[in-house]
């Protein structure tokens, strides 16, 4: 409850600070730099390299928006922020949009007074054990020792899991994934649990990978997605088509590498509505008539940009699952572009 | 005589014997074995379980080391380089050991400034720690900030000089008026810095030129070693100055100053660092505007400073209990008014008091610093915890990177500590 008014205290200074300048692409054009909030690390979504150049799944959408707005995928300021100061800088101000792996839930799209603008990843809770325990399914776990962050989601969610299969478990309660990575292996519990594509990241990182497996079971849903502040609903469509776009040009066959030869004109209208040589999409949301042509060719498609930071070919080895396509059994649906 | 005994006795020995060597087991490495570990049964068995704790730690740690693996560009490289071995992967220091000092975004051909100014600091420290350095290399000290801070942010070359000729006019002021009456000069020399930066800024401002000859770096580029480093040497040196000040305040008789001064220190004193810092980083965003905020960096020195201060403060006010009453009276009964009877009589023997007290918040307030990572500032620990850990080549990497940064932290601190101990020695604090 107190943690309630403290944030509802903060989300009204928010507004009024909002309030004084509610013309988000102004200020960015002005600025001439997209303010991206992200995480300080997590693997694949978001990271420096070797070379201090910020790389990873949500910096896409990042740089997506930001080739959108501004011509240039590079004019990005990226502000870390850790799950505690997340909020508030978006609510401050300090940051234009906020594309940190946050979960899209009830109370921060309400009560928070946030605007969710799509989901780039459909998360959920997974379970990771080792092989040799021979377990094939969640509901095999009775009597487990789970090791489980505290102070989470998925500590409910494990709960409650739990309680409908009416079987028992042990929490052994774990700080940070790091301390989780070394009880796990360390055999202080039999399993794991946090988001799948967490387990999927920290399993790339084991000296035998091959020696654990991840349950099917996903005991939650956790999507993920870019979010702005309540009060500037056209921010907020440039942010969610922008995102739209990029689904939509996999599903539609637009990458990086034919774009050019596409944008020349081709017989799909809607092809030629998105990279702008149909219809006034762009001037309708205050940008010029390549925008989502500049937002794909920073990147490439959705499809690409999973592939390249978190798909089967990378480390982490994420299947699409649920983040495929609707057309090949997915979730990824984008309105129309008309 | 030597007759009759020559007669009366069979042999004399008219020499002495030469002196030979002590029992094998009462000399030399036996009988330091003997008197220190196996002086009894108890002692025996507590040395053979010594003995065996250190061998099961080196025989794991020891291998660890030396088998260490340095050059590799990923984890997985190391391990296949490992081939199922036991061994560190200190390649992840070798590949990010810039990141490590410096941060991730400093621009890598800028680094010369940072390492410059870390080079001068040891030179503008030296004569503060060691006393027997010729006094003129002072001007070096009070130069370094300025100095510093073109170095490491860069930028127009106006900033840092407005700063110093403010400092100047109101050293000027305080010299001239000061004698008289010290709150004349102090409180002149505040007004006059103040005239001196507002005017500069607004000259500066206009001057600047878009390119200045030293690129700008931005606060937010700060990061690694480098970023505790300076947190730590500003703050330190920042909150001693103001614990004095903080100190005198809470056994003035002025009820308005004592009153502040004890509300300041019990407050600041009262609450964790880690909500001020988030106060810093977080809070006060929502009172400015979104575009003119007040610098990270600085909102951190300031919340730092106003912590340690709070308890260097309480240090230095033990000090001054500790000196006997005939002191203040001594300093009385000479005509000394207060700020002489202070400078010259009461602060020097209650900072010597005070030493190991302020050494003790200087190591633990030098700690601290790693807690800006919450507030997401990437120090060392946090790119270690953010970025390093967080890339795919070198996730799963923990002891090699913790134990590093514990390295570099322990040699800090073990160094000021013996700094410390030095000093105490130096100036006799106990009276004998």
């Amino acid at each position: 409850m107190k943690k309630t008014v403290f944030f509802g205290a903060l989300t009204v200074a928010g507004i009024a600070a909002g309030a004084a300048s509610a013309a988000t692409l102004d200020d960015v054009k002005a600025r001439g730099t997209l303010n991206c909030g992200v995480t300080t690390g997590l693997v694949g979504f978001a990271a420096p390299d070797a070379n201090g150049e910020w790389q990873g799944f949500d910096v896409a959408v990042c740089r997506a928006v930001a080739a959108a707005v501004l011509g240039d995928g590079s004019a990005v300021e990226f502000v870390p922020t850790t799950g505690k100061t997340r909020f508030t800088a978006l609510a401050s101000g300090e940051i234009d949009m906020l594309a940190r792996n946050t979960t899209w839930t009830f109370s921060r799209d309400v009560d928070l007074k946030f605007e969710f603008t799509g989901v780039n990843y459909y998360d959920g809770q997974g379970f990771m054990i080792p092989k040799e325990l021979g377990v094939s399914s969640a509901k095999d776990l009775d009597g487990a020792t789970v090791c489980i962050q505290t102070g989470t989601t998925t500590e409910l969610n494990l709960a409650d899991f739990f309680r409908s299969n009416n079987i028992g478990y042990e929490p052994v309660p774990i700080e940070t994934n790091a301390e989780a990575q070394q009880q796990y292996l360390a055999g202080a519990c039999d399993v794991y649990t946090t988001d799948a594509s967490g387990l999927a990241a920290t399993r790339a990182t084991f000296e035998a990978p091959g020696d654990h497996v991840i349950l099917p079971e996903i005991i939650s849903k956790e999507p993920l997605g870019p979010l702005v502040r309540h009060g500037d609903p056209e921010w907020g469509d440039i942010v969610r088509w922008t995102l739209n776009a990029l689904i939509a040009a996999e599903e539609l066959g637009i990458s990086s590498t034919n774009i050019e030869e596409l944008a020349a004109g081709t017989n799909n209208p809607e092809i030629n509505r998105i990279l702008g040589t149909e219809g006034t999409l762009g001037e309708m949301m205050g940008l010029d008539a390549d925008w989502a042509k500049r937002a794909i060719a920073v990147g490439g498609n959705y499809g690409e940009i999973f592939a390249k930071n978190i798909g089967e070919s990378t480390p982490i080895g994420l299947a699409r699952g649920l983040n495929a396509q609707w057309t090949e059994g997915g979730l990824l649906y984008s309105p129309p572009f008309r | 005589m030597s007759d009759a005994h020559a007669h009366s006795i069979a042999f004399v020995r008219m020499e002495t014997l030469p002196e030979s060597p002590p029992p094998a087991r009462q000399t030399g490495m036996p009988k330091w074995l003997r008197d220190n570990l196996f002086s009894g049964w108890a002692n025996t068995l507590l040395t053979l379980v010594g003995i065996w704790a250190i061998y099961t730690i080196l025989s794991g740690v020891l291998p660890w080391i030396l088998n260490g693996v340095w050059n590799a560009s990923s984890l997985t490289e190391c391990r296949e380089i490992l081939a199922g071995q036991t061994g560190a992967c200190f390649a992840v220091l070798k590949d990010r050991w810039h990141q490590l000092l410096f941060g991730f975004q400093y621009p890598s051909e800028l680094y010369w400034r940072p390492i410059l100014a870390f080079f001068m600091m040891l030179v503008a420290i030296a004569p503060v720690l060691f006393f027997d350095l010729p006094r003129k290399l002072l001007i070096f000290t009070a130069l370094f900030p300025f100095i510093a801070y073109y170095l490491i942010w860069g930028g127009p070359l106006a900033t840092p000089l407005v700063a110093l000729a403010g400092c100047a006019a109101a050293y000027v002021v305080f010299d001239r008026y000061g004698k008289e009456s010290f709150a004349a000069g102090f409180l002149g020399g505040v007004a006059v810095a103040l005239v001196v930066w507002i005017i500069g800024g607004i000259v500066v401002g206009m001057v600047a030129s878009e390119t200045p000859w030293m690129t700008a770096v931005p606060s937010r580029d700060l990061g690694g070693f480098m970023l505790n480093m300076m947190l730590g040497v500003t703050c330190v040196s920042l909150s001693i100055p103001l614990g004095i000040v903080l100190a005198l305040g809470r056994q003035s008789d002025m009820p308005l100053i004592k009153g502040i001064c004890v509300v300041f220190i019990e407050f600041i004193r009262g609450v964790p660092l880690i909500t001020l810092l988030f106060v810093a980083s977080v809070m006060l965003a929502y009172f400015f505007p979104p575009d003119s905020t007040v610098d990270l960096f600085l909102r951190v020195v300031i919340m730092i400073t106003m912590f340690s201060s709070a308890y260097i403060a309480e240090v230095i006010r033990g000090g001054l209990a500790a000196l006997p009453k005939g002191q203040y009276e001594a300093a009385d009964s000479l005509g000394l008014d207060y700020p002489q009877a202070m400078r010259l009589i009461i602060l020097p023997q209650a900072l010597k008091i005070s030493i190991p007290g302020i050494v003790n918040v200087a190591v633990g307030l030098f700690k601290d610093t790693t807690l800006v990572s919450v507030i997401s500032m990437f120090d060392l620990i946090g790119m270690i915890r953010g970025p390093i850990l967080a890339s795919t080549e070198w996730n799963g990497v923990y002891w090699e990177l913790l134990g590093f940064a514990a390295c570099l932290f322990f040699v800090v601190c073990y160094g000021i500590s013996q700094y410390s101990q030095w000093l105490e020695r130096r100036l006799a604090t106990d009276h004998r």
